[in-house]
């Protein structure tokens, strides 16, 4: 027997509790009809007709004088970009934003606030910009109309810090002059290939002071990140791929004002602005980044901008950084601690599924410890600081950071080959000059600089960024989202895995429920379901999600309580959910706690469901084809009792280890490392954090890639998990695909070495043979990849 | 050949547009938003650049 369910009208959520209706339309809490009433009377309707059920649930309140930081001096300055007398320029990121209707809505903002200059939305980062008039609105009622229309604005402290500039449309910005500059020269070029009779002497020097003045940004803008980065390897006494390269750049446009300028020829210009316009291009597609995700987070963006501190009876909102140990804060339900203290006034339930992955909340009592990281749910609790925010035990994981592992991370392969072709061809230069200062001194000049033109490590580079840049693209596609194309190269190197439990090999979507206690009948059952579904939190989801089909009957009276549970009048039953504190019962005294839900009907205990994790669908066929050609560890914040399962999925040989702290997992990663493997570590929660960056790789496993991940090298969304051998065969395949290209276009380079040495490099030659070798490069590394990538179903 | 030099002049300052209206877009960030650009020009009402009136309600 299935009940025909109504969904909210707002927010697309069945409607369970009583009924509320506004305007023709059902709605499942207040919170969403008042977001309809507000954009009914300020005809913003068009929201409901772009999309069905654009909002998001409105059932948990945001408390009233949340806001109250914004009115402080100090953070308003770090939040407000831009201001002048009358206006105030502000972005917000709104993780809400998710469908043309939220676009709509939020451009319209001053239609609800005539405050409101305008707001504009980056739907990619999830943000809004909005100018407001000073004079009529402040950016706290800004904050609070957002939050009114269901759009809480998510400020965090790392908004305290100075956002890094974006580099990469500088980047851009030099392929489009490098582009603009190259397709001009090649068309300038051709009489001078085609050759020109002597009558047209005046021409060919218009041509060519065009083409002269048309490489001068190609060379002095365009080209500048080689010449930067080869010069800041050459100071650290290393040579990088960009060396030879910023060499080659210079010497063929030295020689190409000379050419030009003392009238001997027509120089080497079109060649230098192509290989400069596409090493740009390689570079652009390799730093492909992804807007909605960010691979840097420390705690800062975890953390809340500012808190409460109780002063002399008195709250007074403080910017994070200003709390000093002995500072009593307040913190109200919902909110993070963020920082080690101890409990002084109220009772604490602490999740601290933010940090270790498990949800169930932990029951403090004053005067005990809490650490940072942990969410309070219930009532408002106060706490005195112990230790300073930078200093508490989880953000002290990101602090003492290792620069040195860093270092590590830079190297490329692709600079240990360039350095052996410069060797080579600096050798086969001098063998050249050598030759020709026996056969003719007035050439030398010419052959050592065509030499060091036609042969630059370019196609090196070209091969690596475009294959590395394709292979980034192919994963991201499916869900595996690298950082950079340096993480292709370790995870080739990888021999050993380590893995978190909670959170990535268990999902924290579907939870495995199970019933202790006498057999259920119907009404049961359907009693409990109907209270379950009025409860938002995890566990009630997790039973009303268990069973399938329920009648659904009328609940009154519900009462939920934060920390303890959720209760109701069904039929004349009063039917309790909730937690051992609060449902007294003798019978299970001598039984372990683990994550339950005692069930308690008119006050008589009758038994309880055992919520624990489930392990990831196709984990099995994963783990038993890394374990045939990896190290495996496993190393879990959790009790043993997943043991068996996994030691039997894992074999003897892998390491097992339950209980660990954040901080042994680090320790764990950098033993291993000690002992000489390349560790990839794959885990989730922030209490992972340290041992995501200890590791060669870190993935971080998100369930959606909206979600906040920790600082990693890489971001898997969970759904992919199972497809992560046919990732790391994609990330082998990287190298090979860079070594067999580049082979093809060493070929290049020695048909243009032998008219150079030969001393007749004409620069029709070196322009036939520089673009055909840069198209052949990148037909034969994307075919290749993504060939690869059709063979594997990527 | 002084046409030659007069076509030379105006291909390059076509591309010089072109150019021109390449960096005028990474400027106002159109290639950092794919998605909103083309939603907002959907909508019937056009946010104003000055205060609205009520006389729409």
């Amino acid at each position: 027997m299935e009940v025909a369910v109504t969904t909210c009208y707002h927010c697309g959520l069945d409607c369970v509790a009583e009924e509320i209706h506004y305007d023709d339309h059902q709605f499942c809490c207040e919170g969403c009809k008042m977001v309809y009433q507000l954009l009914n009377e300020h005809d913003l309707c068009t929201y409901y007709n772009l999309n069905d059920n654009p909002g998001k649930q409105q059932k948990i309140k945001v408390r009233e004088d949340k806001f109250t930081f914004l009115e402080q001096d100090k953070i308003q300055q770090n939040l407000i970009h831009f201001q002048d007398e009358t206006k105030a320029h502000v972005d917000f990121y709104l993780p809400q934003i998710h469908c043309s209707s939220c676009l709509y809505l939020l451009e319209h903002l001053h239609k609800l606030n005539d405050g409101i200059v305008s707001a504009r939305v980056n739907f990619a980062k999830k943000e809004v910009s909005i100018v407001f008039l000073k004079e009529k609105t402040t950016l706290r009622t800004v904050a609070e109309l957002l939050t009114s229309i269901g759009y809480e604005p998510y400020i965090s402290l790392n908004q305290l810090q100075q956002q890094p500039a974006n580099y990469q449309k500088g980047l851009i910005y030099k392929l489009g002059v490098a582009g603009f500059c190259f397709s001009n020269i090649m068309l300038m070029s051709f009489p001078e290939y085609l050759g020109l009779e002597d009558s047209e002497q005046n021409l060919q020097n218009v041509f060519r002071t065009i083409i002269f003045v048309l490489a001068i940004p190609v060379f002095f803008y365009s080209a500048q990140p080689f010449f930067i980065s080869g010069w800041k390897a050459l100071t650290k006494r290393f040579l990088n791929i960009d060396a030879p390269i910023a060499l080659a750049v210079l010497v063929t446009y030295a020689r190409s004002v000379y050419e030009v300028l003392s009238g001997t020829g027509a120089g080497y210009f079109d060649s230098m602005s192509g290989i400069v316009f596409f090493m740009l291009a390689g570079r652009v597609v390799q730093q492909r980044t992804y807007d909605q995700l960010t691979f840097d987070r420390d705690f800062t963006s975890y953390f809340p901008i500012a808190v409460e501190v109780i002063k002399k009876n008195l709250t007074v909102p403080t910017a994070l950084p200003d709390i000093k140990v002995g500072d009593t804060l307040l913190i109200h339900n919902e909110e993070l601690i963020p920082c080690d203290g101890m409990l002084v006034k109220g009772r604490g339930h602490i999740d601290y599924s933010f940090v270790t992955g498990e949800s169930a909340p932990v029951t403090k009592e004053m005067g005990e410890l809490v650490y940072a990281g942990g969410k309070q749910v219930g009532g408002n609790v106060e706490m005195l600081v112990m230790r300073e925010v930078t200093q508490s035990y989880l953000t002290r994981l990101w602090t003492n950071d290792d620069s040195a592992a860093d270092e590590i991370k830079g190297l490329s392969f692709l600079h240990g080959i360039s350095k052996w072709f410069t060797v080579v061809v600096f050798a086969i230069a001098i063998l050249g000059a050598a030759y020709w200062a026996w056969a003719d001194p007035s050439k030398i000049l010419n052959v050592v600089t065509a030499v060091l033109i036609v042969a630059c490590p370019c196609a090196l580079l070209l091969v690596g960024s475009f294959t590395n840049g394709n292979i980034l693209r192919i994963l991201g596609r499916n869900k595996f989202y690298l950082r950079n194309a340096q993480a292709i190269e370790e995870i080739e190197k990888v021999n050993h895995i380590v893995f978190d439990k909670t959170g990535t090999l268990t999902t924290s979507i579907k939870q495995k429920v199970e019933w202790e206690g006498a057999m259920l009948s119907w009404e049961d059952e359907s009693m409990i379901c109907s209270l379950a579904i009025q409860s938002t939190h995890p566990m009630s989801r997790a039973i009303a999600k268990h069973f399938i089909k329920f009648d659904k009957m009328n609940v009154t009276g519900v009462v939920e309580i934060p920390g303890k549970g959720v209760s109701g009048y069904i039929d004349g039953n009063y039917v309790q959910l909730g937690s051992r504190q609060w449902i007294q019962t003798s019978e299970l005294d001598n039984k372990k706690a683990l994550s339950e839900v005692l069930v308690a009907i008119n006050h008589k205990y009758i038994g309880r469901f055992i919520i624990s994790n489930q392990f990831r669908e196709g984990l099995s066929p994963t783990l038993s084809f890394l374990k045939k050609n990896y190290k495996i560890s496993v190393i879990s914040g959790d009790s043993d009792k997943d043991e068996p399962f996994l030691r039997e999925l894992l074999g003897e040989k892998a390491i097992l280890k339950f209980q660990q702290q954040p901080e042994d997992k680090l320790k764990y990663i950098k033993s291993v490392q000690d002992e000489g493997d390349h560790v990839m570590f794959m885990g989730d929660g922030l209490n992972d954090a340290g041992a995501l960056k200890q590791s060669n790789v870190g993935i971080a496993i998100a369930e959606n890639s909206n979600n906040f991940t920790p600082a990693s090298d890489a971001i898997l969304e969970a759904g992919s998990f199972n497809r992560m051998p046919v990732f790391i065969k994609m990330s082998k395949a990287n190298k090979v695909i860079i070594i067999i290209t580049f082979i093809v276009s060493v070929v290049y380079n020695v048909i243009g070495i032998y008219f150079a040495l030969k001393g007749v490099l004409s620069p029709m030659i070196a322009a036939i043979l520089m673009p055909s070798s840069s198209l052949s490069i990148l037909l034969l590394t994307y075919g290749a990849s993504n060939l690869l990538a059709k063979k594997w179903k990527l | 050949m002084g046409v030659i030099i007069l076509l030379l002049l105006v291909s390059i300052s076509v591309a010089a547009i072109f150019l021109g209206a390449f960096i005028w877009n990474v400027k106002s960030k159109q290639y950092e938003d794919e998605y909103s650009p083309p939603i907002r020009m959907l909508f019937d009402d056009a946010p104003p650049k000055k205060e609205t009136t009520e006389s729409s309600k």
